[in-house]
């Protein structure tokens, strides 16, 4: 005998649809806005072709929030803006106003909260990061704190526009990179160092062995047998740390308190203005995994903001000052150490090269 | 250790994160505490991670909700005994509206769901763009599933399946928007509602919306299949404006001309001179000058394919497919698009494989053979330099 639920199961609805979550001056002015001017740091002015302006407040979050903070954002949204909100692709919270005169209120407002404003124009966005230690199985470090611990040192970049040009940090607590960190002005990667412990009692029962073979992008992974059962054997030479045994085997942890530790990358963007979408290029091949601050990361993330503010030329992004300067300067301006693991070894390596007698002394 | 004086967890090393001017994500966990214990929990279990430098979660685990075979990551503390309210701590994705435009109304609900059903913990958002809802036990993803569809909202992407799609802001507060992101957005998270819910796939696939060259989603970096807003005839230019911009300080030859990338701008004093013809739509000069240039008015999107980080054979940028799609045509030729590459994926792709990492594989050639597309010099930064030309065999080498 089959029971009825009470209710119907609602399932494959999809999102709600957006338009009824927009501001009645979006919906107004959907497709026909004109240009955009930054009034101050953290405050945009949208005019429409109808000559409707719209104003938005943007405030970074912590982007782990718990539901009591999310309300007081409600209170503020009925507060001035008739009940709407919206999040950007960086973590931070926009309020959209009608009445100009609101700006400062709501200004004042999220100061006592807690919530800076600031992050457009050339200044340094919010941080886009990952779980950590939160609430992730394969993180080599905890993202939130060490966002906490570079962005308190780095305040004043988030609520001033006076950096050459806009300046994206991302953070990833493994080689997953869950944030879109291999193309960021500044990526901190949370690394492992040492090869996977093999647990040979368990990985018969909770591994497929060919499946994890297959997972290794060297192939130093291969069969073995321990103890009359199936397992594998590590070809440790071979492992460069990625942790993909780990992702699709639990029995291959990775995660070492000792040797766990950050790597931070330089120089990548996303957006095609002036020059092509570029990966970041490794700074700094391993800091210390040391909570709750981190100061070893802090840091060199501070020095090559500082060095990059003070040498790039208007409009050039940290990749492109870079390319301009040449990566030995990057060096010495940085005193960062160059050493060997800077130099590619992985496929297509010699791409990365230098194929030509043009040198800068 | 919990602080006997006042029953709280003494949490030395996390306390120090309260410190200073940025938002602190340890005063949202110890705000959160106070409604749950399962808050509480994730505090301690959370500085022990920070003591002993090492993470405490379970690897995984396959829970979810009914007829669905994603949206729910499974996630289980390895040390339950000490901390019995993250013993089960599973995350719930929750598709977004398109845009991340909310009402307060839509948040509070989604808040008082969370509160009933989990730790009251969020992200606003994930990186591909879901509202995160942190850590509840398994036999409450169904009910809290079933109160947020009532309320309407669904459950986002996960395993190998389609992830949740996400676009920019596009048209709903940006000059710039070359197609309407939150519509195409929409509209295809609607087609693939099964492909989303119920992972069939070798891999992950990614959808990413950006309504200009700028691409605020990175969707070249992380999108499987990435369409980017652009135009293809002139710049819009208000000469006006443009001497207004000079006026008032703006260096239009350095700060401007100088930094095209294909030098196509002209300033004699007076007036700018564009030669559209040479223009490559990377926006630097609207960028700068958004009240006197604007993209031009025939729009559409780039369409490119195969962007992913690392994991597993290195990190991709998508690469160039179709070099323009007129804004109107763009969900159809997409669907027809996506038809051929899924069928060609299903087929070639191995487990665990992007499409990215199977080009890369199979050759573009052959990927182009596979989905009926012909080869466009738009596809290329150059030609290839090497010798190593697999010329068909089949009819005897080529004549």
């Amino acid at each position: 005998m089959t029971t009825a639920p009470k209710t119907p199961r609602i399932t494959d609805i999809g999102p709600p649809h957006y338009q009824k979550f927009l501001p009645p001056l979006v919906k107004k002015n959907y497709g026909q806005w004109k240009y955009h001017e930054i009034l101050a740091p953290g405050v945009l002015c949208h005019v429409a072709e109808s000559g409707d302006r719209l104003y938005t407040v943007r405030a970074a979050t912590p982007r782990l929030m718990a539901v009591q903070t999310l309300r007081k954002f409600a209170d503020l949204a009925d507060k001035y803006c008739g009940g709407h909100l919206r999040f950007t692709s960086r973590n931070n919270i926009e309020f959209l106003l009608e009445d100009r005169n609101n700006i400062e209120p709501l200004k004042c407002d999220l100061a006592e909260l807690g919530f800076p404003v600031g992050g457009t124009g050339n200044s340094l966005s919010n941080i886009v990061h990952t779980q950590g230690w939160v609430h992730c199985h394969s993180a080599a470090t905890d993202a939130s704190g060490i966002v906490k611990s570079v962005m308190d040192a780095l305040y004043d970049r988030f609520t001033h526009q006076d950096l050459p040009a806009k300046l994206r940090i991302a953070m990833a607590c493994c080689l997953n990179m869950c944030g879109a960190v291999h193309c960021s002005d500044i990526a901190i990667l949370g690394i492992h160092t040492v090869p996977p412990k093999i647990q040979h009692a368990t990985l018969p029962k909770v591994c497929e062995v060919p499946t994890l073979i297959a997972s290794c992008p060297t192939g130093a992974i291969r069969p073995a047998t321990y103890e009359g059962k199936p397992s594998v054997e590590l070809i440790e030479e071979q492992c460069m740390f990625c942790g993909n045994c780990y992702t699709v085997c639990p029995a291959m942890p990775l995660n070492d308190p000792e040797h766990d530790g950050l790597s931070i990358w330089v120089g990548g963007k996303v957006s095609n203005a002036r020059s092509a979408p570029k990966f970041s290029k490794l700074a700094v091949p391993f800091l210390p995994n040391h909570p709750p601050r981190w100061p070893e990361v802090v840091d060199a993330v501070v020095k090559i903001v500082d060095v990059y503010a003070k040498n790039a030329r208007k409009y050039e992004r940290v990749g492109e000052w870079i390319e301009r300067v040449g990566w030995p300067r990057f060096f010495q301006l940085t005193g960062f150490e160059f050493t060997r693991y800077h130099i590619d070894d992985f496929k297509h390596a010699g791409l990365t090269y230098a194929r030509s007698a043009q040198i800068k002394y | 250790m919990d602080d006997a004086s006042n029953g709280k967890p003494k949490t030395e090393l996390l306390d120090q994160l309260e410190e200073g001017p940025w938002p602190s994500f340890v005063k949202e966990i110890k705000a959160a505490s106070q409604g749950s214990e399962k808050a509480t929990d994730l505090l301690r279990q959370l500085e022990r991670s920070y003591e002993e430098r090492k993470g405490h979660w379970k690897h995984g685990g396959m829970v979810g909700v009914l007829g669905y075979g994603g949206g729910v990551i499974g996630r289980y503390s390895d040390l339950p005994e000490e901390f019995p309210q993250v013993a089960h701590f599973h995350t719930m994705r929750v598709n977004h509206p398109a845009g991340w435009f909310y009402t307060s109304d839509a948040l509070r609900t989604i808040c008082d769901i969370w509160e009933r059903h989990g730790s009251g913990m969020t992200n606003m958002h994930g990186s591909t763009g879901d509202i995160i809802l942190l850590g509840t036990t398994t036999d409450q993803l169904e009910p809290t599933f079933q109160e947020l569809a009532q309320n309407g909202f669904d459950l986002g992407g996960s395993g190998s399946a389609v992830r949740t799609p996400n676009c920019c802001v596009g048209m709903a507060r940006c000059e710039w928007a070359c197609f309407d992101t939150m519509k195409l957005c929409y509209d295809v998270t609607q087609a693939y509602q099964d492909e989303l819910h119920r992972p069939a796939f070798a891999y992950k696939f990614k959808f990413k919306f950006a309504g200009c060259p700028n691409d605020c989603v990175a969707s070249i970096a992380r999108a499987d299949l990435s369409v980017i807003g652009t135009w293809k005839d002139d710049i819009q230019v208000d000469d006006a404006e443009v001497a207004n911009y000079a006026a008032a300080g703006v260096d239009i030859q350095k700060e401007v001309c100088d930094l095209c990338p294909t030098k196509t701008m002209g300033w004699d004093g007076k007036k700018l001179s564009i030669d559209n013809r040479e223009c490559v739509h990377c926006m630097h000069c609207i960028n700068v000058l958004p009240k006197a240039l604007r993209p031009g008015k025939e729009r559409g999107a780039v369409v490119l394919i195969g962007a992913k980080a690392p994991i597993m054979q290195g990190a991709l940028l998508s690469s160039v497919l179709i070099p323009f799609v007129p804004a109107e045509e763009l969900l159809d030729t997409l669907k027809e698009l996506v038809k051929r590459i899924w069928d060609f994926w299903d087929e070639y792709g191995t487990n665990r494989e992007r499409v990215g990492e199977l080009i890369q594989r199979v050759g573009m050639p052959a990927f182009l053979d596979g989905i009926g597309l012909e080869p466009v010099p738009e596809m290329v930064a150059a030609p290839r330099d090497n010798p190593y030309i697999f010329f068909e065999t089949k009819n005897g080498g080529a004549k």
